[in-house]
């Protein structure tokens, strides 16, 4: 073999190592987490309490909601821009839902995506026509549909103990019976991820979403529909975010418009932060952000477990994060552009 | 008129970048109360030998620069700040949303324990600006002013500086002929209180109105200096050309001159910088389009190209009247442009090559939106080999490519839509000398399958070593026409002569 084949191999397998870098992300402290909040249960109380089947189903279960919010965050920042409002959408959401189940039953679940997809469209239009920047226009809607959330239940709590898709939030699909089941909530995560995954890898409307992120003018000079991917970006945050406001109802068999969401925007871009995906866009994975709501979920459950105050559980958190994605920045010095 | 003492020397200087050598032992010497012009075609090392001046670029080892007599080093803008040395460059430096008052003392303001005082330094340039002979006071909005004023506003900050040399980039792009008139006039008034002042145009009929001698540079090299009574048009073209074409650019297609057009552009214009340009592209003919920067060239192609919005003007694309409002109209209708920005508007650095190349094609390819992988791998397979694309593999970024290379791919992913008109805007810039002769070597064989090619330069002998016909800009306007059947023939020096607005008596027939 030449010199120069050899470089060229080196080269080949140096990028391929990357781009495996790139993808698994940030697993390794995932799995190191998930072992130290193990060992540390095990030294505080005696025995391990988190590595196990019931409390792994309470994590996935908490880690759902958020998975299905960074999904569709996901999409949103990969083109550059970000959607503050998914909590408040998810409010409003889950208010339809359970409003609309005391009618109309299962019903509630499509009305609560539909009332996603309203706001992420009118997001999305405000962008992508008006040419508004996503975080203002975001920030508006933030706080006009948590309005919305509270004047749809007339700011009170709504009920529906006879909720007919309650399963969803408290059931889970039996796999192998009495050994192996899974909450439907991670049911629908994961197909949430597995979606996002097929359409950002494997349709056009992905690869236009990675070049609208990476360089608009020249995804317009080619020919892109820039105003399109930026529409479907935001309606499937909103449709996400709506799914999320199913989910959530069906987990309460209620919904209150003023405290439900509240900064769940928050701990979604955290976890496509956490994920690597790049905030100027262009660059990130959905197999990142599910990874990083996980971190999140596991940190949330592991504190708890360790009986962790509250107050602390926050800062705990709030470090981890910028902890985690200065330890990412600096593994992939030279390698990364920002 | 000139005083013995040179006010500064530049000798011997050289710049390096890496692979491209930018200055290559250029001098020039200036005197106090001379208006000095510095000439040259694009590229050829006016810019990078003011930088040096300015301290923006660090000469190579081996140059000197002196400063009456003394010399000195200039190792950033500040120290050239500090020498007496200004730069007015084309693109203003000035901050909009502060008062002229605030922008003459930008850097050095007036105040007290941090405090600002506004009644001291608009008092401090008042009078600069009185007798500069501006209309406005230090007061005003630098947003308020028009091009011509803030250009004002320049100079009086380089006076209220000290400066004494004074340099010039292209300063009447922007301007009317009156403002042209004043601005002369205060040049001529500053040189009359002995500042230098080098000045940079490519307007032949302005440096010759203006300047007391003329200095030349040619890729990078000093090619000389006329005095007063030597300065002509013909002498400084033959200095600004003046080399001879190698056998670099292969042409082997038959020039398509008399084939059917494929793009007819008529009155096409923005109501700005393109004025009612009219023009025919042939099947299988390279069309240069030459012109100085800032023209209208790149203006033009992506008028053609519904990139930007134009106001006048109809575009018929193979017979066919096309109605192009944005570029993927210009596709649909057969037509791609090639950006001359690259990195900036071309490629997608952080996807990969494959990625890259089948960007423009991959709507085509999927079924129901989804992707063909199995056709896109097969697409850049093609591609890479034949366009000879040097990479490890389609699956690197396209950032990780040189500069070259990553021409190579964004003209692929132009070629796999098989347009029938292509508008290369500055293609082999920033391209290594092997891959412009591959570069050459696809345009002469696209021409050659009946493509019509329309090449967009600002390097000269390119221009005249691949086209068959080149149409001339000049201010937004198509100035006229060389090559082809004009009876004009395709040479530097008539370029130049349409170019600069030169008498057309002094071109050459064919």
């Amino acid at each position: 073999m030449s010199a120069a084949e050899e470089a060229a191999l080196a080269t080949h397998r140096r990028i391929m190592l990357q781009g495996l870098v790139r993808t698994v992300g940030m697993l390794p402290v995932l799995v190191i987490l998930c072992i130290l909040i193990h060992l540390l249960t095990i030294y505080v109380t005696g025995d391990g309490r988190f590595l196990t089947a019931q409390n792994l189903s309470i994590v996935a279960q908490q880690a759902a909601i958020n998975t299905v919010l960074a999904a569709g965050m996901t999409f949103v920042i990969l083109t550059g821009g970000i959607d503050l409002s998914v909590g408040s959408i998810l409010a409003a959401s889950a208010m339809v839902a359970v409003i609309a189940s005391q009618d109309f039953g299962v019903f509630g679940v499509p009305a609560a995506m539909a009332t996603g997809l309203f706001f992420g469209l009118l997001n999305g239009a405000l962008i992508a026509f008006v040419r508004l920047p996503p975080f203002i226009v975001t920030l508006g809607s933030l706080t006009a549909v948590r309005g919305i959330a509270r004047l749809l239940g007339n700011d009170t709590t709504v009920f529906n103990p006879e909720l007919p898709f309650a399963f969803i939030g408290n059931g889970s699909l039996v796999i192998i019976p009495g050994i192996l089941s899974i909450p439907w909530l991670a049911v629908i995560a994961v197909a949430v991820i597995l979606a996002s995954w097929f359409i950002l890898r494997r349709t056009v409307l992905g690869v236009h979403i990675y070049a609208v992120g990476g360089n608009a003018d020249a995804a317009r000079l080619s020919g892109i529909k820039v105003w399109a991917v930026l529409l479907f970006v935001y309606a499937v945050s909103g449709l996400l975010a709506g799914l999320g406001g199913a989910m959530s109802a069906a987990r309460l068999y209620a919904a209150n418009g003023l405290q439900l969401g509240q900064s769940y925007e928050l701990d979604a871009i955290a976890a496509v932060i956490l994920g690597g995906t790049s905030f100027v866009g262009g660059i990130g994975s959905i197999w990142g952000t599910l990874i990083g709501a996980l971190i999140i979920a596991v940190l949330s459950n592991g504190l708890i477990l360790l009986g962790v105050s509250d107050i602390w559980q926050f800062i705990i958190k709030g470090l981890v994060i910028i902890g985690a994605v200065a330890l990412d920045r600096f593994r992939l010095q030279g390698s990364a552009r920002t | 008129m000139s005083s013995p003492e040179p006010i500064l020397e530049m000798r011997a200087i050289s710049k390096t970048f890496p692979g491209v050598k930018a200055l290559n032992d250029v001098q020039l010497t200036i005197y106090p109360g001379e208006i000095h012009a510095l000439m040259g075609e694009n590229g050829a090392g006016k810019s990078t030998l003011m930088k040096v001046l300015s301290g923006a670029y660090q000469a190579d080892p081996g140059g000197e620069i002196r400063i009456d007599g003394e010399p000195v080093v200039i190792d950033g803008p500040l120290a050239a700040k500090a020498y007496g040395i200004a730069i007015i460059y084309q693109e203003l430096a000035l901050a909009p949303n502060l008062t002229v008052a605030e922008n003459i003392h930008l850097g050095m303001e007036i105040g007290r324990r941090g405090m600002i005082d506004r009644q001291a330094m608009a008092e401090g340039c008042g009078e600069i600006l009185k007798r500069l002979g501006a209309t406005f006071g230090p007061r005003t909005l630098v947003a308020d002013l028009s091009i011509a004023e803030r250009q004002l506003v320049e100079i009086a900050r380089a006076v209220h500086a000290k400066s004494r040399i004074l340099v010039m980039d292209e300063p009447t792009t922007a301007l009317s002929s009156r403002e042209t008139d004043r601005l002369f006039a205060l040049v001529r008034q500053l040189r009359a209180e002995g500042l230098a002042i080098i000045y940079i145009s490519h307007r032949m009929a302005e440096v010759y109105e203006l300047s007391d001698r003329v200095s030349v540079l040619r890729d990078g090299t000093y090619v000389g200096t006329l005095g007063r009574d030597e300065i002509r048009p013909e002498t400084i073209v033959r200095m600004m050309v003046g080399r001879d074409l190698s056998s670099f650019y292969k042409k082997d297609h038959v020039p398509g001159v008399r084939n059917a057009p494929v793009l007819e552009v008529r009155d096409v214009g923005d109501g700005t910088r393109v004025k009612d340009c009219s023009f025919t592209l042939h099947a299988g003919e390279v069309l240069g389009l030459a012109g100085l920067v800032g023209a209208g060239r790149t203006e033009l192609a992506r008028l053609v190209y519904g990139a930007d919005t134009r106001t006048s003007g109809e575009i018929v694309v193979a017979g066919k009247p096309a109605d192009i409002r944005r570029p993927q109209d210009a596709i649909d209708a057969g037509l791609v442009y090639l950006t001359e920005d690259r990195k900036a508007q071309g490629l997608f650095l952080d996807m990969t090559v494959a990625e890259n190349l089948n960007l423009g094609v991959i709507g085509r390819d999927a079924r129901a939106g989804v992707l063909n992988r199995g056709k896109g791998r097969w697409r850049a397979a093609r591609a890479i080999k034949s366009l000879a694309i040097r990479v490890a593999s389609p699956e690197v970024t396209v950032g990780s490519l040189s500069g070259g290379n990553q021409q190579k791919v964004l003209l692929s992913r132009l070629l796999e839509t098989e347009p029938k008109v292509l508008i290369l805007d500055e293609p082999t810039r920033g391209v290594d000398i092997g891959a412009k002769s591959e570069i050459y070597r696809i345009i002469d064989q696209l021409a050659k399958t009946g493509v019509g090619i329309l090449v967009i330069s600002s390097e000269l002998p390119e221009i005249v070593g691949i086209a068959d016909r080149v149409l001339v800009m000049r201010e937004g306007e198509i100035a006229g026409e060389v090559g082809g059947e004009t009876g004009y023939a395709i040479t530097q020096e008539n370029i130049i002569a349409l170019a600069t607005g030169v008498d057309r008596s002094l071109m050459a027939a064919e």
